[in-house]
């Protein structure tokens, strides 16, 4: 990468929008073969609705920074042709819930080329996606579906809960021969943190262990992650330790380190914000579950998003999803269940 | 524009009409294999459509594209696939194209540009533009084809492709083979407007509609298609009128086709009337176009052999390819 000499120039704490926007530079002046596509991601439009893809058209040409109109499958059709022929695309798509329209294009295509081919052919294809509810999008506008792109065979699926993963996980997926999905939070782009490292990609399939403790694991990842953290600072005040565990890959997720951590801690919470049924934590806790069947302190516990759709009234989006009280609760009511205490 | 049309070179038409006795040929052994239980597949054949893909491939080298369909053997046969590779696909083995791992629907050869193959109707447009994007992007002057039906033509990835690969200029040409019905759907009924051509004028597309079963309208239309991409005026739309002879997929009886339109489409079947034409100029004589199918029957008799003896892949296979660094499949 050619952009360790440009440590010097930045802030000790940047966010997760510029940390974005830097790993997208940095990707662009490193390798030819990426280019970046989506809606209205030029400068000439805003450079993205959100501001993540601002400055590159204009550094790097309209070309390689490239403004589509609005088709979500030919977007994504166009990046697996590209992906095919060599290129590392980078397709954003505006919103989560827009994926829905490019089902065939990632489930069908993207996700199972190299399979099909018997290996000939791969699809270094980057997704980028953006969602979360909390601000009063409705129905449409805030799912996380990340469960129906782990379920396919062929893709791998990120996310990240501070600005340094942000961008070291996007420089990672760039990277990687497989096609990613690439989860952005909605709310986490003012999120402030310590700066990356230049250049420097975070590996792909690695856990992070965002906070040791010794009580109870919570498992979790994208904004989530943030709620597992506070919930952990006020049992902390209660004489309860957890480990908080960000996957920062969901698919294929870092078992090793989930069994590390719930092998000594013998509690597990799962956490996340899409819809709790048929989610990600179900295949977590049945895969803990298998391995630690009659050692665990307690049954394990996953908190997910409500079944419905995220609704819009201001009371009721924000009960939708679990926040650091349930999360707290859970603990709790895990520690009380063990009538040993800790 | 007669006298254009007749200034193909004799040594074009002979090597139109060799990858239509090819593709006829292992067609026929194929839905022979089929029947006979020696191939256990669901088939799509192109019998009736070998002229398309014969005339177009003359024009292109094996470093252009082709992104086809699940009715896509006349496609891959003509872009140079080797027969017996695809044989040894469709029978499951280590020894097909994709290991056994892809099958009839999924036939790729990037060796000979052949890079996807798709059972799902309308998806090789969005990708043909994908693949005619890179070539745009690295200026090396490649052209991309997709294939598809004109059952695609009313999916919204054919619509979208259109309008983005316009927009941009891509070097792609999208050849609908109309072959009148989709399924079991007459083209009239359930298509809108008179043609699938008039859908390009929307786009600001270069669109033609042509006979393909006619080598020399086709190749014709096709050189003018290729020139135009590879000289940067952008996409083209191509409209090949033609026929399917043996339903949508084998076992199927085409009792929804009136048997008039049937029989007038046999009756005018393109792949005897190039043969008699070819030997009718003197391009080839009889006895050259005998030796000329006995040898491509063995072939094709050997590429069955070769798949029917060949190995079947391992079960290492089932988690090998899945992702790029197989060590990372989570069972
Ligand atoms: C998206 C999608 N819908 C439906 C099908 C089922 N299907 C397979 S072939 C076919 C007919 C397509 O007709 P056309 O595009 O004209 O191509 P042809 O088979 O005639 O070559 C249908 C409906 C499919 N494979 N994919």
């Amino acid at each position: 990468m050619s952009g360790g000499s440009e440590t010097s120039g930045m802030p000790a704490e940047i966010t997760v929008g510029e940390a974005l926007n830097l790993a997208l530079h940095d990707a662009l002046a490193a390798d030819p073969n990426v280019f970046l596509l989506g809606e209205d991601i030029g400068d000439e439009q805003g450079g993205g609705i959100l501001g993540v893809t601002r400055g590159l058209s204009t550094t790097f040409g309209k070309a390689r920074v490239r403004a589509t109109p609005i088709s979500e499958q030919a977007i994504i059709g166009a990046g697996i042709g590209a992906a095919l022929a060599g290129f590392r695309p980078v397709a954003e798509i505006m919103l989560m819930n827009f994926v829905t329209v490019a089902m065939d294009m990632l489930v069908n295509h993207a996700a199972k080329l190299r399979f099909m081919s018997g290996g000939q052919t791969g699809v270094p294809l980057v997704v980028r996606t953006m969602t979360g509810s909390g601000f009063g999008n409705g129905g449409q506008h805030s799912d996380y579906l990340e469960a129906w792109f782990a379920h396919v065979p062929g893709m791998k699926v990120v996310s990240y809960s501070n600005p340094a993963d942000a961008y070291g996980l996007l420089l990672a997926s760039i990277r990687d021969d497989d096609p990613t999905l690439f989860i952005e939070n909605l709310g986490s782009y003012a999120l402030k943190g310590p700066a990356p490292q230049r250049g420097v990609p975070t590996p792909l399939g690695k856990a992070a262990i965002v906070r040791p403790g010794d009580d109870v694991t919570i498992i979790s990842y994208s904004t989530m992650v943030l709620r597992a953290l506070a919930a952990a600072d006020s049992l902390a005040r209660q004489n309860i330790s957890c480990e908080v565990i960000d996957l920062r890959t969901i698919a294929p997720y870092d078992l090793p380190t989930l069994v590390a951590s719930v092998g000594r801690t013998r509690r597990a919470v799962i956490v996340h914000e899409a819809v709790r049924k048929f989610g990600v934590g179900a295949e977590i806790a049945a895969d803990l579950a298998g391995r630690f069947h009659g050692e665990l302190k307690a049954p394990i516990v996953r908190l997910g998003g409500n079944y419905s759709a995220v609704p819009f009234s201001k009371p009721l989006e924000s009960a939708y999803a679990p926040g650091p009280k349930q999360i707290e609760e859970a603990v709790l009511a895990m520690i009380a269940e063990h009538s040993d205490g800790l | 524009m007669q006298n254009a049309l007749r200034k193909i070179d004799g040594c074009v038409l002979s090597s139109i009409l060799e990858s239509a006795l090819r593709i006829r040929c292992n067609d026929e052994l194929i839905r022979e294999s089929a029947r006979s239980g020696r191939l256990n597949i669901i088939y799509y054949s192109p019998r009736g459509q070998e002229i398309i893909p014969s005339a177009i491939s003359e024009l292109l080298t094996d470093d252009d594209y082709i992104c086809t369909i699940y009715r896509g053997i006349h496609d891959q046969i003509a872009k140079g696939v080797p027969p017996k590779l695809i044989w040894a696909e469709y029978a499951g083995r280590l020894t097909g194209s994709c290991k056994g791992k892809g099958g009839p629907m999924h036939i790729t050869y990037p060796e000979k540009g052949v890079m996807v193959t798709t059972g799902i109707v309308g998806s090789s447009l969005p990708i043909a533009n994908g693949l005619a994007l890179a070539s745009q992007l690295r200026g090396d002057g490649r052209v991309t084809v997709a294939y598809f039906g004109d059952g695609a033509s009313n999916i919204g990835a054919f619509h979208e492709s259109l309008n983005m690969a316009s927009v941009w200029k891509l070097p792609v040409i999208f050849v609908c083979q109309n072959n009148r019905y989709a399924e079991h759907s007459r083209f009239d009924e359930f298509t809108a407007g008179e043609s699938v051509a008039r859908r390009g004028d929307a786009y600001g597309m270069h669109a033609v509609a042509v006979d393909g079963n006619d080598a020399e309208a086709t190749w014709h239309t096709a050189r003018a298609a290729i020139d135009r991409a590879r000289s940067g005026d952008g996409p083209t739309l191509i409209e090949a009128n033609t026929f399917r002879f043996e339903g949508h997929l084998l076992g199927d009886d085409s009792a929804y086709i009136p048997r008039q339109e049937m029989e007038a489409a046999k009756a005018a079947d393109p792949v005897p009337r190039l043969r008699a034409d070819v030997i009718g100029r003197g391009i080839l004589t009889e006895a050259q176009v005998v030796e000329l199918e006995r040898k491509i029957r063995r072939e094709a008799e050997e590429a069955r052999e070769f798949a029917l003896t060949s190995d079947w892949p391992s079960l290492d296979e089932l988690s090998c390819d899945v992702l790029a660094n197989s060590s990372e499949v989570v069972q």
